[in-house]
């Protein structure tokens, strides 16, 4: 890749999506973007921004924008984080809440084992609590992620990281080497195409929000407006849910820690939404 | 130091996974069928056992239900580790009394993973 085309990448990243191109990591690039060539048509990731410079068409860009950004993922990843959301927070919420049905949102879900993580904890809370509604929401930039999120289809190696095995067979069917989430578990998740870095003034009111493992790879004035953003869609007594690298108090005053609770925020009392 | 017990027909499986153990700090013993198997847990019941499912003389589940009907059999962790992924076979193995379960091909990171929901992180 020649300098100008890099520039272009981490050019189109960072406006499009707020995503952190770092310009010297070049074998990054190109293995995100091979692929894409490839699927495109284009003999190289050279003439793939050739033609993108030429065409410059939206598709196109966003298929090169989401090729960068990060996929990775698993079932109950960090799994200190959903036993907390399991014996803690719902059973909190669910006492709060009563009839009133409990709106969850996975962030930057990716392929979508976080959502569903969590729409298996509700299926096993419902029996608990058999009352209780949980409403789960998945999104994420990439429309590729999302369609394989939509399709609930793993591969044996994506079930293995973080799934345990009593889940597995409780929740999923075999389909030749792959395993597919059940209708019910699948039923529980809507998804939504949504870019975090655009305006998530809409994006309506949720009682938990996980978004974790993105914000890193973003640009930091990002990172605070979209934390400001959360805090919006947040009620006073939601929570959000972070990953232990997110420190918001060092670019917000929008969340509090939620003391003694690794990665558990909730909405700082003094803070205005903005209207 | 934790004991771990691999039983496994396949020498290369073996030591592929004593590699991945021993960096968890896992003290190892081997056996190459159930038999051979029961006999270390008979001497010493390890912490962990990582377990085949297909071998000679006594196949793993044998071996598993043999296991939990000794005294202190139902001691250890059991971790199937095996190319048996058929959602019944997965059953019968939970309800024999196994633990966790990882369908080969397998990795540190999986083996990992695995162990951690054993409870045994």
């Amino acid at each position: 890749m020649t300098p100008e085309d890099i520039q272009l990448v981490v050019a189109l990243c960072k406006a499009r999506a707020g995503l952190k191109v770092d310009p010297a990591k070049t074998y990054l690039m190109e293995s995100r973007l091979a692929p894409l060539a490839r699927r495109e048509g284009y003999n190289s990731i050279e003439d793939l921004i050739a033609g993108l410079k030429q065409r410059r068409e939206e598709p196109l860009i966003w298929a090169l924008v989401e090729a960068m950004t990060l996929n990775e993922t698993a079932f109950f990843r960090d799994r200190a984080a959903f036993d907390q959301l399991r014996d803690e927070i719902l059973p909190t919420l669910t006492r709060m809440r009563g009839p009133e049905p409990i709106r969850i949102w996975s962030a930057a879900c990716a392929t979508g084992q976080e959502a569903y993580s969590v729409a298996m904890i509700a299926e096993d809370a419902q029996g608990l609590e058999p009352g209780a509604r949980i409403d789960i929401y998945g999104s994420d930039i990439a429309e590729r992620c999302l369609e394989k999120a939509q399709s609930g289809l793993y591969t044996q190696f994506e079930v293995q990281r973080g799934l345990p095995i009593r889940q597995l067979v409780r929740h999923f069917d075999k389909i030749e080497d792959n395993w597919q989430l059940s209708p019910r578990i699948r039923q529980r998740v809507r998804w939504r195409r949504i870019n975090l870095a655009a305006d998530l003034s809409a994006v309506g009111r949720f009682d938990v929000i996980l978004c974790r493992h993105v914000l890193t790879a973003l640009d930091d004035g990002i990172r605070r407006r979209i934390l400001e953003s959360l805090a919006a869609a947040l009620p006073a007594d939601g929570f959000l849910m972070l990953d232990a690298e997110v420190s918001p108090q060092d670019l917000t005053d929008a969340f509090r820690p939620v003391s003694g609770r690794m990665g558990l925020f909730a909405r700082n009392p003094s803070f205005r939404v903005a209207a | 130091m934790k004991t771990c017990l691999l039983v496994d027909d396949s020498r290369v499986i073996r030591k592929v996974a004593r590699r991945i153990l021993e960096d968890l700090g896992y003290e190892i013993a081997e056996a190459s069928d159930g038999l051979e198997a029961l006999a270390w847990c008979r001497a010493a019941m390890p912490d962990v056992i990582l377990l085949d499912w297909n071998m000679p003389v006594m196949n793993g589940l044998d071996f598993l239900r043999t296991l939990r009907a000794e005294p202190g059999g139902d001691g250890p962790k059991v971790v199937f580790c095996t190319v048996e992924s058929h959602p019944d076979r997965i059953r019968e193995a939970l309800a024999a009394g196994a633990t966790e379960y990882i369908m080969k091909p397998f990795d540190g990171d999986i083996i990992a993973a695995k162990f951690e929901m054993a409870g045994l992180a």
